[in-house]
């Protein structure tokens, strides 16, 4: 491969192939091979180690059990399982204020996309999903100040009042009285950190709608609304299910704002304007002060956590996969 | 507006079944007006994404200001929350240097996995690592605070490295994932080019890919480093917090964080403490937005 010659050589040696450098290739191609399994061992590595770390508390009380018990009352142990652990009052938060959150991000996130698509003028349109993704820039931990002084306060309390309010109060889903730390507030609070997501993908498979169909349809008289409607929309439906369950994703993983916001009650009320608690949030807030068992016992519900994420994840990136991969400040 | 009927035609056509062209269809002008009503929704709805960021961004600068200023900014926080005064030194040191540490582990790292997606990429194993990349970037990132937690704060305790380490897994997927669309835009021609002149194959990744892509490489660690910098789940769980500048790089008893401290000030109710919370809000905001400004600046004046 390499030629040998006896000239010095000219110009910029940094190109010039040399004998020594018969081995850059395969070392260089190793190392980049390394770098890339890291991803995989790295999420191999933090798997395999929380399980076993929490394996005393999935064998005192089985998978099954520990996911479907109803208390959680951790004891003082530094060695055996004393207490009781159930993971099910903070699944059910989870999933409650995750419905609640893409209830609401998923709809404005759909309009925004199309607003910015369609409606809005060219000059117009980048400020604005700069906007949407500076969003996605904001540390939760400056979110959750601003949901516990303004938010709360002045958003999400009044709205909880009035709802309480109106006939839909008597539905037990909107039962008052309406609490300040609710379900219903991390929720919202919870739209707005995956409304930059939902809305880079969803934007981006409307984005890919050939520009063809829509001249057609235009040329057919169609309106602006039928447009969006009947072709823009169809076409986009898979990367706005994809979307959707990416942004299920982050909203069950959310942790800072859900802390401070949901309130810390184990009670399950059926109502959203009841205060209630989340995997993260007990983590979070219950770690510094917990003894080794009840660590383990966070251990489990972390991995519980990792499970749920990484199925919703897989199924996203399946669906999101088929319309493309989505570039943008949000998307990662 | 609500129901979705079939067109229907108002007037009558006449009996040969022949329209002017001047005639308006008889339901055009309905269509006309529910399309305008509904563009009237979607302007509604982006209005209600950008009010919840201008909103953060008003009261977090309305609010920042009793406790912010050069004294929030080169002092220690004091140890009683009911005392005004002070301000989040070490905790903008942490930040910083758990931050940049974290970088600094990831960046070669990210690099390398993303040329190996990007030259070497096309079999099923980085098909695999590409997928679980993307699954990456939504672990939880308190999952990943156990996980170190249980990896390495049992043997090392609390501390800069371990914070570090919690951060950089947080980064690393967001790394390979620009990084590798950047390396993905370089025209297939450079490498050609460079091939045809002899170049061996690192030497055209790392001499004329790499430099090619370099703004958009640069964006995307900036990216990352900006998400990093703004988390703090995590680092409740691996650098735990301190009430003084640390500068060991892993000294057992922990490391400051602006989130962490804020965190703190927030839990207390004491007016002093929670102004100081708002001030560091105010501080985590400018450093996170000033790394997505010019991390879009370098973006914007990229080649390819």
């Amino acid at each position: 491969m390499s030629t040998q010659t006896p000239l010095e050589p000219s110009g910029p040696t940094s190109l010039r192939a040399s004998g020594r450098g018969r081995w850059g290739d395969p070392v260089f191609r190793w190392a980049v091979l390394g770098a890339a399994s890291s991803v995989l061992i790295i999420l191999g590595v933090m798997m395999f180690r929380t399980t076993i770390d929490s394996m005393p508390i999935f064998r005192e009380f089985g998978f099954f059990g520990f996911l479907a018990g109803d208390t959680w009352s951790t004891g003082q142990s530094r060695s055996e399982v004393t207490g009781e652990y159930g993971a099910w009052p903070f699944i059910y938060g989870t999933v409650k204020l995750s419905v609640i959150a893409v209830a609401i991000a998923v709809p404005l996130a759909i309009g925004i996309s199309l607003f910015t698509n369609e409606v809005a003028p060219k000059w117009l349109r980048k400020p604005l999903s700069y906007a949407i993704d500076t969003l996605a820039m904001i540390p939760s931990i400056v979110i959750a100040v601003v949901a516990i002084f303004f938010f709360i306060p002045y958003v999400t309390d009044p709205i909880a009042r009035f709802l309480v309010s109106t006939p839909l109060g008597e539905l037990p889903f909107f039962a008052g009285p309406a609490q300040r730390q609710s379900y219903f507030s991390a929720g919202l609070m919870v739209s707005i950190m995956i409304l930059p997501i939902v809305t880079a993908v969803t934007r981006e498979t409307f984005a890919n709608t050939p520009e063809d169909e829509r001249n057609a349809a235009y040329a057919m008289g169609a309106t602006r609304w039928e447009v969006m409607r009947h072709v823009i929309v169809p076409r986009g439906f898979p990367g706005m299910v994809g979307g959707t369950m990416l942004g299920v994703g982050r909203a069950l993983g959310e942790t800072m704002v859900v802390a401070f916001t949901v309130g810390s009650s184990q009670r399950m009320g059926a109502s959203i304007f009841f205060g209630g608690d989340a995997i993260t949030a007990v983590i979070f807030n219950t770690f510094a002060t917990s003894s080794p068992e009840a660590i383990w016992g966070l251990l489990a519900l972390g991995v519980t956590l990792f499970l749920m994420t990484t199925f919703v994840n897989i199924l996203a990136r399946l669906i999101v996969m088929r319309s493309g991969r989505v570039v943008g400040d949000a998307a990662v | 507006m609500t129901t979705d009927t079939m067109p229907q035609t108002d007037a009558p056509l006449p009996p040969d079944g022949t329209r002017s062209l001047h005639e308006l269809e008889g339901n055009a002008r309905r269509r006309k007006r529910r399309s305008r009503v509904l563009t009237m929704v979607l302007l509604g709805a982006m209005i209600g994404g950008v009010t919840p960021l201008v909103i953060i961004l008003w009261q977090i600068i309305a609010n920042s200001g009793a406790a912010f200023g050069w004294e929030f900014l080169s002092q220690v926080e004091p140890l009683s929350y009911r005392e005004t005064g002070g301000g989040y030194l070490h905790g903008m040191w942490g930040t910083v240097y758990t931050t940049g540490m974290a970088a600094i582990m990831t960046v070669p790292m990210g690099i390398a996995a993303a040329i190996y997606l990007t030259e070497y990429g096309g079999g099923r194993f980085a098909f695999f690592v590409r997928f679980f990349t993307d699954v990456m970037t939504g672990v939880p990132s308190i999952f990943v605070g156990l996980a170190v937690y249980a990896i390495l704060v049992t043997q090392l305790r609390f501390g800069t490295f371990t914070g570090a380490v919690a951060l950089s897994i947080i980064m690393l997927p967001i790394v390979v994932r620009t990084a590798e669309e950047m390396l993905y835009l370089v025209p297939p021609d450079l490498r050609n080019a460079s091939l045809a002149l002899g170049a061996r194959r690192w030497q055209t990744t790392l001499k004329v890919v790499l430099p090619a892509a370099g703004p958009g490489v640069i964006t995307g660690v900036m990216l990352a480093v900006a998400r990093a910098a703004g988390e703090t789940a995590p680092l409740v769980l691996t650098a735990l917090g301190a009430r003084t500048v640390v500068t060991a790089i892993q000294g057992g008893n922990g490391q400051a964080d602006i989130g962490l401290l804020m965190t703190d000030g927030l839990r207390q109710p004491f007016a002093p403490g929670i102004e100081r919370a708002w001030a560091g809000g105010l501080t985590l905001i400018m450093i996170v937005l000033a790394l997505t400004i010019v991390a879009r600046l370098i973006n914007q004046r990229s080649q390819i």
